[in-house]
């Protein structure tokens, strides 16, 4: 683990100096233009823990409505709403537990990151209002092990609003009591994953559980019914307490209510994460508007592009202009995921880029699925044949059907006017428990699927084997 | 190909209702276009199985939890949604499911995982001990894709690589289905190999420095899915297509596992678990398992033996049976009956112990047992017993005897399972921590011998009153130390049934077929203060009261407590005639010395320890010309002239071991109802009739203890010197040693370190021993396990008369 000591360096970061351009609405990033943002005197006093005082003065119930009603979404990658995910835990079973995942590792992604550095007391403020709407006893904050400055700015977050009297018993005079724990990852992807990172927390190995029954509503840290939510998700609820649902709800569009953190990177001239209304800016917005990335490095054209995070399957240009939302995504063939956007430019080598993404979900899986833990690395140990010109075009072909071993049936993809293809909706069945699998496969098959001609120039073509069935050889009664 | 069980687990059996009043439980699903009726809860996979489709898996074991790792069971399931591939290992049926194992989806499915599992698989196996019986092999067979196209370097690592004395792991063939560690963890609770690494990285491995050192590890041997976990007994010994093998009951302690035993060549060279319900569940400890080795040994006695001024040396069968019969009726008419004594019967099968019952009744001798004075008073299965089963369901299970980890191990698996399934909570009463402590809910501590006064205070606790009365209690009930009188145990038994009269007993008596021994004759018959029992037997021995000693597998010398009175008795009998399979230390001194047959080498019944009564195979022929036991007893009951079996005994006419199970049926009440046909229709046995008794009246006077003494307490590790373990080439080395443990803090007080030879001196005789310092043992207390290879011996100052022994403890 990276050891850190100078916390200043996080004060100057240049590529995310989109934040202060415009007048957008900042229901997450109100703070991040002051240097001193994560300090408790800078929270309050720019109306932080004012959410939590309002939360307090409503009933539970109350506040859970509120919530619901504002139809905040899930930031993880799956868009669930957090009001409704909230329901669905047993009433009567006690303690039961907020858990945050901070353990944000999905290629491209470093919203959350920035959310724990720049504003730790605005996820803690959330944590409380969730805890109080949902009724829940103690929250988990497990922040990804990488992430030193983060981890370092919550533990001092959290003395600070302990000693404060904002979190431990009895806050702020009332009888609502919560405890807070920190607790540093393991250096694992797949913790990502809620099952997995309760396992982790646990002290097991950091491994999915089956759902059904480990539905972790009702069955999650402990055994107890425990709320997952990721870390955007919690910064946008003192927003909400403070401004209430309609005000929340005015931004962005019904179906994708209020802001979303988008990080973009690649071949753009100014990446960075920016916070965007939701639901209705277009990916054509981000890559290209002005106060976002500013259009590709060089004045290149784009060739292709990740739309949410390394394991969703690509888009091309001709999906640019669909609005960053969730359902739209879906029916393009990819997914919004935890709203990170990586750019390819013309320039780029399409098998090299693939390769990138499956080398890190082959080396990301955690052995439990016998799909991921063989076929990932069998995908990428074919790929770095056809990359290094050693190749066939059986290869290529064994690599579909071990795609088809992981995520059975279409796989979805984007449309290519340039190939003449309809798009496959989003989402792609899978063999595996997690996700992890599936990941290794997307990019690889987006690639194969939307620039065939960058592999058939790789490989050499042979004839085809003659495949003898097992049972004319031996007899055997299968 | 032998159909060897790798997992014999019976699949729930699902049935046709045919009540007219509807099942709550039935759930109706469609299982490949047909109706089928499950039970509510059931997995999916089971319902398929158990209406004979099929569905290839490697991590999924009815005896253990689910983890949906191999993913090798997918199968199509319609719960409303439309057909989706699901794990039929993690799914439970749900009413109006539609299940379809043979799709053409499920079977591209099962066939592509066969083919990543067998990516990295070396495919070694005409090299491999699993070939020809392996999961992996079979299925790759009958849904694998029938060609490898996986032309990448395959994962490599050392191979193999011992991971315990009796277990050696092969990564490269190893498919990650978690089942050994599974079972270590959840099964065995030695959670001892683990994963470790990650992805395609991901590897079984032990800690450092910490071996696979688990009583249970031959299981995971017997439920690899492929040859990554091998058992060093059995490697390369056979091929699965040469090995025949026969079910059979272990005898190695009383709990009476079902086993298949293996030979091939005449030669017996694996025990496999069979999953009985009521008994094993599959599972095997690794004694039992792998004791092969001594039936196999160089050493057996082969052939009758007789003293004579050389010594003894070899003889014919007539010669030697005319000796031993010639001794018994000389003893008879010289000294009469009272001057003969016969001792054991626990080692054999219920014939052997019935016919050497109908000797010791022809010669009506006073002085007979099964017991060696290790055990508790005959009354104890005069109780109202209980099942396994009844206990591991009980809501209380009261632990008043030894460790049962050591003596019963698969008794212990199956009453840990109760605890951590949370189906019974376990109140142990016990001088030293023992392996069931940690999963007890209450684990009393005692002053050795003073387990009455702690059980009456702990029944005076309102919380353990309350739990006592909550529902049904099993007290589990054997000696837990040799090294104080059995009174102790009966006494806080009794204590304990006063307070829950309801209760019923399991005998934790360890000796293979002790119960069967003790039903069938070969208890001690007189009465409480006179019973010629073990003891009485050897102290009239040791006081020239006895003319001839029979030894029916019995070694006093090592299995007797009382070592010194042991010594004294085999030298103050006037003649010894020793029945054994194995030379020992009371066959040397024995004046007629008749080879017996050995497990494997004979067919018959045994008992266990709940009464039931269950099969044993003969798979080899019998080494040499050895006999079994009641073959013996019956010959020399024909030819004792007046004390003869006359022509109307049962076991006259006998010519077969058939025979005599059918004369045990015929004249032994209690077994009436274990015919040979009972016996044919259940595998699981047939339980015999309970007598019953009441305990005798004991009274237990604790004495005081002076202050700078320590209080012993004496009883068997699972490895020790015995036969069985002392003669099987791959045990014989487990046994942990003969030492005194002590409280680490007593090291200190004593003035020595670990390891240092020290004197134990009590009030009869002084032993040398190393001192090991152990946390399980309490202070003030000294603990030693039993008949342990060494240079010191504790068992030579234990006083079998002695309510309690002290010893003083001094350095050297």
């Amino acid at each position: 683990m990276s050891h850190h000591t100078n916390s200043q360096g996080a004060e100057t970061h240049d590529y995310i100096a989109g934040f202060y351009i415009g007048d957008r609405p900042k229901v997450v990033t109100s703070r991040f233009e002051y240097e001193d943002s994560h300090t408790l005197e800078r929270f309050l006093a720019t109306d932080g823990y004012e959410g939590l005082k309002k939360c307090l003065t409503m009933s539970p119930q109350e506040m859970h409505d509120e919530v619901r009603n504002s139809t905040v979404l899930g930031r993880g990658g799956a868009g669930f709403p957090a009001g409704v995910k909230w329901g669905f835990t047993p009433q009567g079973v006690w303690p039961r537990y907020l858990v945050v995942n901070g353990d944000e590792s999905e290629p491209g992604t470093y919203k959350d990151r920035l959310l724990m550095e720049r504003d730790p007391h605005q996820l803690i403020e959330g944590c409380l209002i969730a805890c109080y709407a949902a009724g829940l006893s103690q929250c988990f904050l497990y922040v990804r092990g990488e992430m030193a400055v983060a981890q370092e700015r919550i533990a001092a977050a959290l003395n600070d609003a302990y000693a404060a009297g904002y979190i431990g018993k009895n806050i702020l005079g009332t009888d609502f009591s919560v405890d807070i724990v920190l607790h540093w990852g393991a250096g694992a992807y797949v913790v990502g994953e809620e099952t997995a990172l309760i396992e982790s927390l646990e002290g097991e190995r950091g491994m999915p559980r089956l759902k059904p029954p480990f539905f972790p509503a009702a069955v999650g840290l402990y055994g107890k019914p425990t709320i997952v939510n990721n870390v955007e998700t919690l910064a946008n609820l003192p927003f909400v307490a403070i401004n209430g649902s309609a005000a929340y709800t005015a931004i962005g569009t019904p179906t994708s209510p209020g802001t979303r953190m988008v990080a973009v990177s690649g071949h753009v001239k100014r990446p960075g994460v920016y916070e965007i209304v939701n639901g209705s800016t277009t990916f054509r917005d981000i890559i290209y508007g002005d106060e976002f990335s500013q259009g590709i490095r060089d004045g290149n054209d784009i060739k292709a592009f990740v739309p949410g995070g390394g394991s969703a399957p690509w888009f091309v240009e001709d999906q640019l202009d669909i609005p960053f939302e969730g359902k739209e995504a879906s029916a393009a063939g990819s997914m919004l995921g935890s709203g990170a956007i990586m750019v390819m430019d013309a320039t780029t080598d399409i098998p090299a880029a693939a390769y990138t993404l499956t080398k890190f979900y082959a080396h990301e899986s955690c052995g439990k699925c016998t799909p991921c833990r063989e076929g990932g690395t069998w995908l990428m140990r074919m790929l770095e044949r056809v990359i290094a010109g050693h190749g066939t075009d059986a290869d290529l072909d064994q690599m579909r059907e071990v795609g088809q071993t992981i995520c059975p049936g279409d796989m979805p993809h984007a449309s290519s006017e340039r190939l003449g293809l309809e798009a496959v909706p989003f989402p792609y069945k899978m063999t595996t428990i997690c996700f992890v699998g599936p990941s290794a496969w997307a990019p690889l098959h987006s690639a194969l699927t939307l620039f065939p001609e960058e592999f058939e120039a790789r490989v050499t073509k042979v004839p085809k084997r003659v495949s003898i069935p097992v049972t004319a050889l031996s007899g055997a009664d299968a | 190909m032998t159909d060897v069980p790798t997992e014999v687990a019976e699949e729930p059996a699902i049935e046709e209702i045919s009540e007219p009043e509807p099942d709550p439980n039935a759930v109706q699903v469609t299982l490949n276009g047909s109706a089928v009726t499950a039970q509510k809860g059931d997995l999916v996979i089971a319902v398929a199985e158990g209406n004979g489709a099929a569905v290839p898996h490697f991590c999924y074991h009815p005896r253990m939890s689910s983890v949906g790792m191999c993913r090798q069971c997918l199968v199509e399931v319609d719960t409303g949604r439309g057909m989706q591939l699901q794990p039929s290992c993690m799914i439970t049926v749900s009413p109006d499911m539609k299940i379809d194992t043979e799709s053409p989806t499920a079977k591209r499915a099962q066939e592509g995982m066969i083919e990543l599992l067998l990516a990295n698989h070396p495919l070694d196996c005409p090299v491999c001990d699993k070939g020809g019986e392996c999961p992996l092999q079979d299925q790759s067979y009958a849904v694998g894709p029938g060609e490898s196209r996986y032309v990448e370097e395959k994962r490599h690592y050392e191979k193999p690589i011992p991971i315990s004395d009796l277990v050696l792991l092969d990564r490269e063939r190893c498919i990650l289905c978690d089942r050994c560690t599974r079972f270590a963890d959840e099964v065995a609770g030695d959670k001892l190999i683990v994963f470790t690494e990650r992805g395609n990285n991901t590897q079984v491995m032990t800690f450092p420095d910490e071996p696979f050192a688990s009583y249970f590890s031959g299981n995971t041997v017997q439920i690899c899915p492929v040859g990554a976990l091998t058992a060093e007994p059995y490697r390369f010994k056979a091929r699965p297509w040469d090995l025949e093998q026969q079910e059979s009951t272990c005898t190695t302690c009383s709990v009476g596992c079902r086993t298949v035993v293996q030979s091939s060549r005449d030669e017996l060279l694996r025990y496999q678990g069979v999953d009985s319900d009521p008994v094993n569940h599959g599972w095997l400890c690794d004694r039992g398992r792998f004791n092969f080795e001594a039936v196999n040994s160089e050493h057996r006695l082969t052939q009758p033996m007789i003293r004579t001024e050389a010594g003894l040396i070899e003889a014919s069968w007539s010669g030697a049976m005319a000796s031993a019969s010639g001794l018994i009726r000389e003893t008879l008419a010289n000294g009469g009956p009272a001057r003969i004594a016969i001792l054991g019967g626990a080692r054999g099968s219920n014939e052997d112990a019935f016919a050497w019952g109908q000797l010791a009744d022809a010669i009506d001798t006073p002085y007979r047992d099964a017991q060696l004075g290790d055990g508790l008073p005959g009354e104890l299965l005069g109780l109202n017993r209980a099942t396994i089963d009844e206990a591991a369901n009980a809501s209380t299970i009261v632990l008043l005897g030894p460790d049962l980890k050591e003596e019963l191990p698969v008794l212990y698996l199956r009453l840990r399972d109760a605890a951590e399934k949370k189906r019974s909570k376990i109140i142990e009463f016990s001088a030293t921590d023992t392996g069931l402590s940690r999963y007890a809910w209450k684990s009393v501590r005692h002053e050795p011998g003073n387990q009455t006064d702690a059980v009456e205070s702990a029944i005076a606790d309102a919380d353990i009153a309350a739990q006592l009365a909550s529902g049904d209690v099993v007290i589990v009930a054997g000696r837990p130390n040799l090294a104080e009188s059995s009174d102790a145990t009966v006494a806080a038994l009794q204590a304990m049934l006063n307070a829950a009269p309801g209760a019923k007993v399991l005998p934790a008596l360890r000796r293979g077929n002790v119960v069967g021994a003790l039903s069938l004759g070969m208890a001690p018959t007189g009465p409480v203060g006179d019973r010629g029992d073990a003891i009485d037997a050897l102290t009239a021995a040791a006081e020239g009261k006895i003319d001839l000693l029979i030894l029916v597998g019995a070694d006093p010398l090592s299995d007797c407590p009382d070592t010194d009175l042991a010594r004294r008795a085999l030298a103050g009998a006037r003649r010894i005639i020793s029945i054994d399979t194995h030379p020992s230390e009371s066959t040397k001194l024995a004046d007629v010395v008749l080879a017996a047959a050995a497990y494997g080498e004979k067919s018959g019944t045994t008992t266990n320890l709940e009464g039931r009564v269950t099969t044993l195979a003969q798979k080899v022929t019998v080494v040499g010309t050895a006999r079994p036991d009641w073959m013996i007893a019956v010959e020399l009951g024909m030819s004792l002239g007046d004390n003869s079996f006359g022509a109307d005994h049962p076991l006259a006419d006998v010519a077969s071991v058939n025979d005599v199970t059918d004369a045990i049926s015929a004249t032994a009440p209690l077994f009436a109802m274990v015919t040979r046909q009972a016996l044919a229709g259940d595998p699981n046995g047939v339980m015999s009739a309970q007598p019953t008794a009441l305990l005798p009246a004991v009274s237990v006077a604790v004495a005081g203890r002076n202050s700078y003494d320590y209080r012993l307490v004496v009883n068997r590790k699972l490895y020790d010197g015995a036969i069985g373990t002392a003669m099987s080439r791959s045990l014989v080395n487990l046994a942990p040693g003969a030492a005194a443990h002590v409280h680490p803090l007593d090291l200190d007080g004593i003035g020595v370190t670990e390891g240092t030879e020290v004197k134990l001196i009590s009030a009869k005789a002084t032993a040398v021993l190393p001192v090991v310092g152990n946390n399980n043992v309490p202070r003030g207390v000294v603990w030693a396990p039993f008949n342990q290879p060494g240079t010191g011996s504790i068992e030579d100052i234990i006083d079998a008369t002695a309510a309690n022994t002290d010893v003083r403890i001094e350095r050297i």
